[in-house]
């Protein structure tokens, strides 16, 4: 074919709601000589777009989701093709209305209108429910029902006027082809093979929806989704539905508790469910378009599987039981491991980008931080690092977990999920080299992504009778949590506590570039003498956060990365990326090489100072110093390296030795501290309790992209002379002055209901607010919300960290916060620590 | 009245009907399946007769067991009895098929007495033999039309109808008597969803027949080649007209 381009600066592979965003957005951008290719045709490829059902709840408790929502919904609103039909999510149960609460809060957090309806409310807006099954329902008026193909189209169009964007249907993609680079698994993507001819290119972006990961294979790379089924039933005609002569009049009804939608389309109304048994399928099992019945993620409906909805969507809508069934199809949508979407640059292959499971609610959106990360190196409309595709591990990207948790999550779709909530399977995946010594201690795993870490230890349970403590009140409260946390952190405080950190991702820079290539990822200077250690931000082109860890100083031209376990997908990834093309650096993930083990509380040195004879004062072993000593005072000699830091407010260090020598070490220091009151302690002290009183802020939740570390009061006096990413926004937002928005504590100041039970917020996004009980909003449309909560038991009082604009974030500033819809007194505490605010403990 | 609808559980496949490796079957791997569309009309008849006249529908079918999903179908649009007559292999032959159906209607009829009319589909989806109705009738001594578009069941006797160049024939059978459907003759209904949770508490009963093969073997399934077509753009907007119009009386559709 003589048309077809040889060459192009951006090829998008897939023409449903995303890769047509996509084109358009990049086209807004500036980008040109784009190519959008999809094996099916057009208007509608086969995807998962043509048989969406295109409504758009906008309240969501996770931020990205919800302001990617909303964002995608004003999207198909400005081009007008959309509409407001109002939907309501009705409730069966207490624990769904209890569920509905927390709805309302979320409602209040993203500025989203919504009310709570009693079940006579609902029935006045959907005259045709059966209020007598239903215990009430959560109203959002701004629901909408959009024209996804349509949407798809304008946007192409404008890709095609704007940037002369060159369309080709029914062009199937091959192979995606790759060159190696300098550095070793460095590869990039130099073109798309298809079967009307290759076309090179600088830039290649999935948007192949359930294909994605077969097409990301073809590169070897990895976009973690497996193909799930949803079935849906277009029933009809209903005379009520065709009397409104709209394709939609009613509000669409959410049955939550049974997990299924019911939604007017013209005069039938579709029945979808999220009931059914989870149904996977490899991407391998789905037809092609020629093949396929239907289309080919119209799969034969499976009617064994959908009676229970049915009977169900009967009793909330008895009209349904004489509607006949005219279409019903097992459609399939893309679910990953953890839930969230799959943005951004391919781990395993430069320049090849993923923007895939997504569902149509927030297509645009998601097409637009796509189109935003490929154009400034991050996404500006928001934080993506939920969505950022390089945050999984090798171990969560193969079939077997991908499928494992897509079924355990499918009926979670519209679940009542826990901020807290813990996987049932796939777990022990990796575990530190304690993890049996911690399962004989009853050890509580909480897993972060991959890892089993210790939440709190069983055979702590005295502490709670020794501090006279209580479980919580209210049950969701009380649950994936123990008072024997709050034991452990009161006894570190008093004696010490031994905190597992073996989920650390630990990286090594080498080389004779080694140092120079670390300050350029760092903002604090990385360049200090041997045996140093430093904390810092690392900082994406515009200023905004990328990550925060800490890096060593171990030798001439050796630099050692420390991050969390959340972060050390996206962390790893960013170091590989940037690595220098000359050769002068080399990397190694040395995570399973080393452990860590941290012993904090007053009593470390002492416990500390039973295996060594090393000088264990601040003059022996300053704050920040990295000291490698052998433990060698009883029992089996142990190697490790003293790092004098602490993340809960004592003193104490991170004891870093061979992952092989791990076990000796934690029975030399549990020995050894046995008559000094050493207790296991897990990571309800080490991530929340403690933090939460020292005020030391979290990748993820404090931090993210769009806050810098001015707002955050992680900012230097001085910044250094070397050059680093993100350096220039850094240094214009200091010459801005102070920041817009500042970091805080806030203490809430009762925690009573309106039943008189106390009640605990989570740190799930809570929105804090002013005593008048309006949001709290700065110029970029950032919200004041709590991004961590949690018990500070030296305090005595409940801690919240939330970013506040500049003139309320004094300490005494009264302010409220909402959690379950209901508001509570709370105080501006500091924008520093609340507990030992100078550190005296810590420096002891 | 008594109406037995004999049904076939066959593929549902897109345009392109993939074969398996021994060239010997459909490749069912990723199909749903469905009721042959003639037989679907037949039952739909049937169901509008017993509606309008009374009576009751019981549907037979010879297949594997999971054609009880066919069976369930029918009892969903209205069907009264279900019977399976069960074959370890996908598909017989039409005379061994014959005479299994054939079997099992002698045994059917002689517990509850003999059907009024026995209605199968003018042919499957699949197989498309156009020899079961035939077979069976003829087993059983019993008048047959095939073809047929339209049935009235009054006070006197049964009238068929059969769609012939420019009309119909109209025939007027004596019952006991068997008829071959067409698509067309109706449009079937489809499932409520009260019907559809009804239907799985509709009896079934299995009818075991032991017949010996006929005489007929597949030997293998070929694929015609693709048609491909060939699209020819004229032009666009108002600019298109004069080409159309030549197109147009070229077909000889301008007078």
């Amino acid at each position: 074919m003589s048309d077809f381009p040889e060459r192009a600066k951006v090829v998008v592979i897939g023409a449903g709601i995303v890769g047509n965003c996509l084109v358009g957005h990049l086209a807004r951008l500036g980008w040109t000589d784009l190519v959008l290719l999809d094996k099916g045709p057009l208007p509608n490829p086969g995807g998962s777009t043509g048989h969406a059902s295109n409504f758009i709840f906008p309240v969501d408790h996770n931020k990205e989701m919800a302001l990617l929502g909303e964002q995608s919904a004003n999207q198909f609103r400005d081009l007008g093709l959309s509409v407001d039909s109002g939907g309501i999510e009705v409730a069966r149960t207490e624990e769904r209305m209890h569920e509905l609460t927390r709805r309302m809060t979320s409602a209040k957090a993203w500025g989203i209108e919504a009310h709570l309806l009693t079940p006579a409310q609902v029935k006045e807006l959907v005259p045709f429910v059966n209020e007598e099954v239903i215990l009430g329902g959560f109203y959002s008026p701004t629901v909408s029902v959009v024209d996804s193909l349509e949407t798809g189209t304008v946007m192409r169009k404008e890709a095609i006027e704007t940037a002369g964007c060159q369309v080709f249907a029914n062009t199937e993609v091959l192979d995606i082809l790759t060159e190696d680079g300098p550095n070793e698994g460095d590869r990039t993507v130099t073109g798309v093979v298809t079967d009307k001819g290759t076309i090179e290119a600088e830039y290649v972006a999935i948007a192949c929806g359930v294909w994605s990961n077969r097409i990301a294979n073809m590169a070897g790379a990895t976009i973690p989704l497996v193909p799930a089924v949803h079935q849906m039933a277009d029933v009809g005609p209903l005379d009520v539905l065709a009397e409104t002569n709209n394709e939609i009049g009613y509000p669409i009804v959410r049955d939550m508790d049974t997990f299924c939608y019911e939604r007017q389309s013209a005069g039938s109304m579709e029945v979808g469910s999220y009931g059914h048994r989870p149904i996977l399928h490899h991407p391998d099992e789905i037809p092609s378009n020629e093949e396929a019945a239907l289309s080919p993620t119209e799969m034969p409906f499976t009617p064994d599987d959908f009676d229970a909805q049915m009977e169900t969507a009967i009793e909330l809508m008895d009209m349904l039981g004489d509607a006949e069934i005219k279409y019903a199809i097992n459609g399939l949508l893309s679910m990953t491991p953890d839930t969230m979407p799959c943005l951004g640059e391919t781990a395993e292959v430069r320049n090849l980008w993923s923007a895939a499971a997504v569902w149509v609610k927030e297509g645009p959106g998601m097409a637009q931080v796509v189109a935003e990360w490929m154009t400034y190196g991050y996404p500006r409309v928001i934080d993506a690092h939920g969505a950022d595709v390089a945050r999984f591990y090798d171990e969560e990207r193969n079939d077997e977990h991908i499928w494992a948790r897509a079924d355990e999550h499918f009926n979670k779709t519209y679940g009542i999920v826990h901020p807290a909530e813990q996987w049932e399977g796939r777990r022990n995946l990796s575990v530190g080299p304690y993890f049996s010594r911690q399962e004989e201690l009853g050890a509580m795993f909480f897993q972060a992504r991959t890892w089993e870490r210790p939440q709190w230890f069983e055979s702590n349970a005295d502490l709670v009778g020794r501090y006279g403590l209580e479980e919580r009140e209210v049950e969701w409260d009380n649950r994936w949590w123990s008072p024997i946390t709050t034991g452990e952190h009161l006894n570190l405080r008093e004696n010490c506590g031994l905190v597992d950190l073996s989920a650390f991702q630990v990286y090594e820079l080498e080389g004779p570039g080694a140092v120079e290539y670390a300050d350029r990822l760092a903002v604090n200077k990385v360049d200090v003498p041997v045996g140093r250690s430093i904390y810092t931000p690392w900082l994406n082109a515009d200023g905004g956060f990328h990550s925060d860890l800490t890096m060593m100083r171990l030798g001439e031209d050796r630099v050692r990365i420390v991050t969390g376990v959340f972060d050390g997908g996206r962390d790893s990834f960013w170091v590989r990326r940037h690595l220098p093309a000359d050769g002068s650096v080399t990397y190694r993930n040395i995570t399973r090489d080393v452990t860590t083990l941290g012993l904090w509380g007053p009593n470390a040195p002492a416990v500390l100072g039973q295996l060594t004879d090393h000088d264990l004062t601040q003059e022996g072993s300053p704050y920040g110093s990295v000291l490698d000593v052998v433990l060698d005072r009883g029992g089996t000699p142990v190697p490790v390296s003293l790092f004098r830091i602490s993340y809960v407010g004592d003193t104490g260090w991170e004891v870093y030795t061979d992952w092989d020598n791990g076990p000796a070490l934690w029975d030399s220091l549990m020995r050894a501290g046995a008559d000094l009151g050493i207790r296991p302690t897990g990571g309800g002290v080490y991530g929340s309790s403690g933090r939460l009183e020292k005020g030391y802020r979290l990748m993820g939740a404090e931090l993210e992209s769009e806050y810098n570390p001015l707002e955050a009061g992680l900012a230097r006096p001085r910044v250094k002379a070397a050059d680093f990413i993100g350096k220039e926004a850094y240094l214009a937002a200091r010459e801005r002055g102070a920041p817009e928005v500042v970091m805080c504590t806030l203490t809430v100041e009762d925690l009573t209901d309106g039943q008189g039970r106390k009640r605990y917020m989570m740190g799930g996004n809570e929105p804090i607010l002013t005593t008048d009980g309006d949001r709290i909003t700065d110029s970029h449309g950032r919200v004041s919300r709590a991004t961590s909560a949690g018990w500070g038991p030296s305090v005595g009082k409940h801690l919240l960290m939330a970013y506040l604009p500049n003139e309320l974030a004094v300490p005494g500033t009264r302010l409220q916060v909402m959690y379950m819809n209901e508001l509570y007194p709370v105080e501006v505490a500091s924008t520093g620590a609340i507990f030992d605010p100078d550190d005296t403990r810590m420096k002891a | 009245m008594r109406i037995l609808v004999c049904v076939k559980r066959v593929p549902a496949p897109g345009a392109k009907i993939n074969v398996t490796a021994d060239g010997l079957a459909v490749d069912t791997q990723h199909l749903g399946f469905t009721t042959s569309p003639h037989e679907e009309c037949a039952l739909e008849e049937a169901v509008q007769v017993t509606e309008q006249y009374g009576g009751e529908v019981t549907v037979l079918t010879l297949g594997p067991v999971a054609a009880e999903e066919q069976l369930r179908y029918a009892a969903s649009v209205g069907a009264h009895k279900l019977v399976l007559v069960p074959i370890e292999e996908v598909d017989w032959d039409p005379q061994r098929t014959a005479a299994a159906l054939t079997s099992a209607i002698g045994d059917l009829e002689a517990t509850d007495g003999a059907f009024d009319l026995l209605l199968f589909g003018n042919e499957s989806a699949d197989a498309g033999g156009f020899q079961v109705g035939v077979r069976v009738a003829h087993a059983l001594g019993r008048p047959i039309v095939n073809g047929i578009k339209g049935i009235d069941v009054g006070d006197g006797p049964v009238t068929a109808r059969r769609e012939i160049d420019g009309g119909f024939e109209v025939y007027e059978v004596p019952t006991p008597a068997v008829l071959g459907v067409k698509e067309g003759i109706n449009l079937p209904r489809y499932p409520t969803m009260k019907g559809r949770l009804a239907s799985k508490k509709a009896e079934l009963t299995t009818s075991e027949q032991v017949v010996d093969a006929g005489g007929q073997d597949r030997v293998r399934l070929h694929r015609p080649v693709e048609q491909v077509s060939e699209t020819v753009i004229l032009g666009e907007g108002p600019d298109a007209a004069a080409a159309v119009v030549d197109v147009l009386e070229e077909l000889g559709v301008l007078a």
